[in-house]
């Protein structure tokens, strides 16, 4: 049966035929073409993630997300007994953000067209920053702080959902951010 | 120790069968099809609850649910049935016997052991962890310990067949080079050997953490190594079904491929560059440069992105060539209009191929390219391309190669010939569908894993646009055609195991090991390929199929980049 079929020649040796010869060479060329455009988006390109990223103990993030938000809060939003404070950080400046079962903290109020420097970490276990409608997905671990600059383009009200799997109550860690003008 | 020498040859196909080697090609396939049911009856929670119209299942049921269904059909199914592939690509096709028998016996039942144990674990409700179990998350520690039994299992079915290589070249069985189908076997075997090595390196420290004697699991460290297992288990799926396409276009066609040192180096590329994929699923975790992101992520330089493009074209080509011979020489494709697509072993290979290229493949580099990883990233996107992988892939190759053997291996009759007919394309099709919604689903920002996009009783909901719950909605009735479409393949298959019309055959013979078993090779086999095809190609239909599928690729490829190029900038 042909499935069992060997030629005589060693295969190395096999002449190469014409159908493959430029398919190969085609699909070569896509491949480096594809290759180089990430490189170039890093050059030309508006959206790359930074290489910067610490590891850092999760009591001195939320440190940190404290004072943040005894500086900038501007009010607070949610049901009674279930208040998350909204802060307003100066554009430019360091923005703490912390996930964790189930919840986002704080809520943020950006300014489009203005530049931040977001970290992000989880205090307990892995979650997904996924922000929408804008489609912008994030790992976020426990133990790395991940700072990542953003520019927010148009005033609105967007959604922080969580989008990596965090146990039982996981669909229910959705936050908003917000982008005045 | 006596050595087990009975043979016996299938008069129709000529293919020859050791006696141990064939009873374990049973059980391993009968394992993967049991594997196949439950995953199966799983998918129904699975679709019915993310179809929020019908949200069947309350969230810790559906969670336990999805992570039973990955792993039973993810894990089981589609490696029970690698393994019967490994002894049927060893011991078949080079007439050889099976090397060790009863340690294969011994891998197999470890095998069992593990995958019950496991399925325990999470019937248990406090292993809900998905198939990724993600540490810090941690499950019971029978999790671990039922993955890790399986895993040495496969390891020793591995050593197993490399065991069969060394006999058959040592008996003489086979002249010159094993087959191709072989060859790609061995590149599966071989990426399996250290993908279940990263997964030793993972798993035994979790279990012991599991267990409390390893004090910390760092998150970053567990997800990079886990993917060099679960990214290249599905690896070693690829190189699997890409054989299966080869043997099918073998078995139906008499097809040989143009030429061998394309497609062996092809297979060759999978090894060097295959196990870089964990990166794919780290491109937006903080901890690692863009340089490791893009060489990791592109496979060096899309090397094995390159094998798969090459795999495409020659499977397909090697059949035109074929069918050409036959005398279908009219135009760019008679040979396909002409070609048995009544005949569910090549229906299932062809959907196959064209449901992992143009859906999987596609979406696959999407995904892994660092940039539009951002966009793409958990969503619903995800599950909607490995649907396309390893469902309308390697499943539906495999369903295809079970028709082939079971005459041949069981001797029996296929039962339900009609319904196996159009088993394929009932299956093909609508998993097609869920790829396709789901991916557009996940293009609006649908997560994946995630009980409710409704966000019921929240105090910050988001609400999807109404294109998103549609496409949900669409994958859910997809997803109910593609299970009756499953179930079809799983009623045709037991009922004719069981209860099909047995096929007289003649049985196991002794046979004198240097019996002189290998023919020679028919003379005038050295391929001429030129004289049936145009342009100077043997196979010119296949290669503007093949331009058609790249202009699909850059087109989609340039698509998402400008759908980047319009979110918010980030550095």
């Amino acid at each position: 049966m042909t499935i069992s079929y060997t030629s005589e020649k060693v295969w190395w040796k096999e002449p190469l035929e014409r159908t493959e010869l430029i398919w190969v060479v085609i699909a070569l060329i896509w491949c480096l073409i594809m290759f180089f455009m990430m490189p170039y988006w890093h050059i030309y390109g508006q959206q790359n993630l930074a290489n910067e990223a610490y590891r850092a103990k999760p009591e001195d993030f939320a440190k940190k997300t404290d004072e943040m938000i005894a500086k900038y809060k501007v009010r607070e939003e949610g049901p009674e007994n279930m208040k998350v404070p909204v802060v307003r950080p100066p554009a430019g400046s360091d923005v703490y953000l912390i996930a964790r079962l189930w919840s986002w903290h704080p809520q943020l109020e950006l300014q489009a067209g203005q530049s931040y420097r977001i970290h992000l970490m989880s205090m307990d276990w892995l979650h997904g920053f996924s922000l929408q409608p804008e489609n912008i997905n994030i790992q976020v671990h426990p133990g790395y702080e991940h700072v990542v600059t953003v520019t927010p383009t148009n005033p609105g009200t967007y959604s922080i959902i969580c989008n990596e799997y965090c146990g039982v109550n996981h669909h229910t860690m959705a936050s908003r951010l917000y982008v005045v003008k | 120790m006596a050595v087990n020498r009975m043979f016996r040859t299938d008069p129709a196909t000529g293919l020859v069968f050791h006696e141990p080697a064939e009873k374990l090609m049973r059980w391993n396939a009968v394992a993967a099809v049991v594997s196949l049911l439950i995953g199966g009856l799983l998918a129904i929670g699975v679709v019915l609850t993310r179809w929020q119209a019908v949200h069947l299942l309350p969230p810790d049921l559906f969670y336990q649910v999805l992570t039973a269904h990955g792993i039973n059909m993810l894990i089981f199914w589609i490696i029970f049935f690698e393994i019967a592939v490994l002894y049927f690509a060893s011991s078949t096709l080079l007439k050889c016997r099976l090397a060790a028998p009863k340690m294969a016996w011994l891998g197999f039942g470890l095998m069992v052991l593990g995958a019950l144990i496991n399925n325990y674990s999470v019937l248990r409700g406090d292993s809900s962890v998905m198939f990724t179990s993600y540490a810090p998350m941690g499950a019971h520690p029978t999790f671990y310990l039922g993955l890790i039994l399986f895993a040495v299992g496969a390891l020793i079915a591995c050593f197993v067949f490399f065991g069969t290589l060394v006999v058959a070249r040592a008996e003489r069985t086979y002249r010159n080079s094993v087959p191709l189908v072989t060859f790609g076997a061995i590149t599966a075997a071989i990426i399996a050997v250290f993908t279940i090595a990263a997964g030793a390196i993972i798993l035994i420290p979790t279990f012991l953490w599991s267990v409390g004697l390893v004090e910390y699991m760092d998150s970053l460290m567990y997800k990079t190594i886990w993917w060099a297992f679960g990214h290249s288990s599905q690896q070693v799926n690829v190189s699997a079904h890409v054989a299966v396409w080869y043997a099918i276009a073998a078995i139906v066609f008499g097809a040989k491929p143009m030429s061998e040192k394309v497609s062996r180096s092809a297979f060759l590329l999978y090894i060097f560059f295959l196990q870089l994929a964990s990166a794919h699923h780290l491109l937006t975790d903080p901890g690692l440069t863009s340089n490791w992101k893009i060489f990791n992520t592109s496979y060096a330089m899309y090397l094995a992105v390159l094998a798969s493009m090459v795999h495409g074209l020659t499977v397909p080509g090697a059949i035109e060539v074929a069918q050409r011979k036959r005398g279908f020489t009219q135009g760019l494709f008679e040979w396909l209009r002409k070609a048995p697509w009544g005949n569910p072993v090549f229906s299932s290979m062809f959907i196959s191929l064209i449901g992992f290229g143009f859906l999987g493949g596609i979406s696959g580099v999407m995904m892994g390219t660092e940039q539009l990883n951002l966009i793409i990233h958990n969503t619903i996107y995800v599950p909607g391309h490995f649907h396309a992988t390893v469902v309308i892939g390697t499943s539906l190759a495999f369903m295809g190669l079970t028709y082939f053997l079971i005459p041949v291996l069981f001797r029996r009759e296929l039962a339900f010939p009609t319904l196996a007919k159009y088993q394929p394309y009932v299956f093909g099709l609508a998993m097609s569908g869920v790829a396709l919604f789901l991916m557009g689903a996940g293009t609006l920002g649908v997560p994946r894993r995630h009980w409710d996009i409704g966000f019921a009783g929240n105090a910050f909901p988001y609400e999807f646009p109404g294109a998103a719950w549609l496409m949900m909605a669409l994958a859910g009735i997809t997803g109910l055609i593609a299970i009756v479409g499953g179930g079809m393949y799983l009623l045709i298959t037991v009922w004719s195991v069981f209860l099909g019309k047995r096929l007289e055959r003649p049985g196991f013979q002794h046979v004198r090991a240097r019996d002189g078993m290998a023919t020679a090779p028919a003379a005038g086999s050295g391929a001429v390929l030129t004289g049936h095809g145009s342009a100077g190609m043997a196979a010119p239909g296949t290669f503007v199929l093949a331009l058609v599928f790249l202009t699909s690729f850059v087109l989609y490829y340039f698509v998402n980049w400008k759908y980047l190029s319009t979110v918010w900038p980030l550095k």
